[in-house]
């Protein structure tokens, strides 16, 4: 069997738009959340958000390349340029066709929509913008990354809330695999803090509402947690056949080995167990280990009453009552970038793997007990990580499940 | 302003193209404005002129004195326009694309 190895990663988040300050930030248990300022948050009932800062598209776009970008795409183009550079890879000719970008974006070009909805409904406009169409494509992002990169393999883009850059990195993964390819910029993107996705999110009764100190809203697994925080931001990962990036003598962060999909078939909104569970066994089997092999989970960890207790309930389903994994809700620091989620989770464990060292759940003050795991809390935590799986679970009952491992890593089975 | 000037001065500031670059001569090809540029010109042509060109007009314009010459015809005679618009599309030549590429 093909295996596929991780050479590249790229971030834009709001706790830092590299790796680097990414991964200090994690560590340093900084939080990215706060006042919304991209818009005018007077009108809202939830005034906070984990922007991406200091974000700047003068600086990576010219004037007339910007005109055809919705913010979801710069972001994208810009972690992957990223992953690119980091992994130093520039293919020939013959490998470009064996090249491809999957790219997951829960909401796509929703700014790009919003501004015509305003065109047309507040302003009576009779004709829209003519990049409205292909600005807000969710595939857009997927296509200025193959178009910028010349990735002519097989490219497309994943739509499945929470879940999407997971199950885009998981379809990326199988693609290599199987043979379909030998490389792919996968992850994801999404830009979703405009007026209408706020109220809209507003309505479901899940967002955290900040209080006094915006910058502690998001709590996972504390009891006192009071929902999520959305955010936006991309992660971009570059992944390689294993032969193809050992024959250019390519940096390996970690091999990713298991994949795991399915569906709770059951509620929209409220998660099963069942689902999630499956999900976790199957992308450990297909990793080759067995669930005492697995050091540390990225948990979905949104923060919500429901999940946290649901995803703490599932974990022990696969790994036992008191297993000695630790797990981690990074969320509470980048916030929930939506379609971007997965990607930068999975960036945190692969990154926990390379360095031995394992990013905090932040803001956690009260132990609740339905949620009795070792959540590393409020420090990052140094140990050694051989393996480890990032979870998604979306809206819609649609779960992935992404496994991780050192490359030297056998398991136990 | 003249219309000419006015033309140039908008596909200048619209394609974030050095005013002095665009002539009365250029053709859109030359100005590196493809298919879909042009198209967002039509619409800034549009707004600026509070007009509406029709599709088998708008499709036809490749080149800065066309354009010119087109708009001069539609501000002078509008309903010359309206005529063209309700004629019957010529029939495309084999091999040639729609403007707006594959949906």
């Amino acid at each position: 069997m093909r295996r596929v190895v991780v050479t590249g990663l790229g971030v834009v988040s709001a706790i830092g738009n590299s790796v680097h300050e990414f991964w200090a930030g994690l560590l340093a248990c900084r939080s990215g959340i706060g006042l919304i300022t991209r818009i005018d948050p007077a009108d809202l009932n939830i005034k906070i958000a984990a922007e991406v800062k200091d974000f700047d598209p003068d600086r990576f776009f010219t004037p007339k390349r910007q005109d055809y970008l919705d913010r979801f795409s710069q972001f994208a183009l810009v972690a992957a340029r990223q992953a690119m550079e980091d992994a130093g890879f520039q293919p020939t000719d013959e490998q470009a066709h064996r090249f491809g970008a999957v790219i997951g974006s829960g909401m796509g070009g929703v700014g790009t929509c919003e501004t015509g909805y305003r065109q047309m409904f507040e302003k009576g406009a009779q004709r829209l913008h003519p990049f409205t169409i292909p600005k807000m494509m969710h595939n857009a992002a997927a296509s200025h990354i193959s178009m910028e990169f010349g990735c002519k393999g097989p490219s497309m883009s994943f739509t499945t809330a929470c879940s999407s850059a997971a199950h885009a990195i998981g379809s990326a993964f199988h693609m290599i695999r199987h043979g379909q390819a030998d490389a792919a910029l996968s992850g994801g993107s999404d830009a979703p803090i405009v007026f209408g996705v706020m109220r809209a999110w507003e309505s479901m009764r899940v967002l955290a509402p900040g209080g006094a100190d915006p910058k502690r809203a998001c709590r996972p697994f504390s009891r006192d947690r009071e929902g999520l925080v959305l955010g936006e931001g991309a992660g971009i990962l570059l992944l390689e056949e294993y032969e193809q990036a050992r024959a250019r003598g390519a940096g390996i962060y970690a091999e990713l080995a298991g994949y795991g999909a399915t569906s709770d078939a059951a509620h929209l909104t409220q998660p099963g167990s069942e689902g999630p569970r499956r999900a976790m066994q199957l992308a450990i089997e297909e990793a080759g280990l067995n669930p005492e092999d697995i050091d540390y989970i990225n948990a979905h960890g949104t923060a919500t009453l429901t999940n946290d207790a649901n995803e703490t309930f599932s974990i022990k389903e696969v790994f036992g009552s008191r297993p000695r994994l630790v797990v981690s809700s990074t969320k509470s620091m980048h916030g929930h970038a939506m379609g971007a989620s997965g990607a930068l989770e999975l960036i945190a464990t692969v990154l926990a793997i390379r360095h031995g060292v394992i990013p905090p759940t932040a803001n956690y003050t009260i132990p609740d007990p339905d949620c009795d795991l070792d959540y590393a809390p409020n420090q990052a935590r140094e140990k050694c990580v051989r393996a480890a799986a990032s979870n998604s679970f979306a809206f819609g009952g649609l779960n992935a499940v992404l496994v991780a491992k050192d490359l030297d890593f056998a398991g136990s089975r | 302003m003249s219309i000419d000037e006015r033309v140039m001065g908008l596909i200048a500031r619209e394609q974030h193209l050095d005013r002095n670059k665009v002539t009365i001569d250029s053709t859109f090809e030359e100005l590196g404005i493809d298919s879909l540029d042009g198209v967002y010109i039509m619409f800034a042509l549009e707004e600026e002129f509070r007009i509406s060109i029709p599709d088998s007009v708008a499709r036809q314009m490749k080149s800065v004195r066309q354009v010119v010459d087109d708009l001069t015809r539609y501000l002078e005679n509008p309903e010359a326009f309206k005529a063209e618009a309700a004629a019957p599309l010529p029939v495309k030549p084999a091999g040639d694309t729609p403007s707006g590429g594959a949906a």
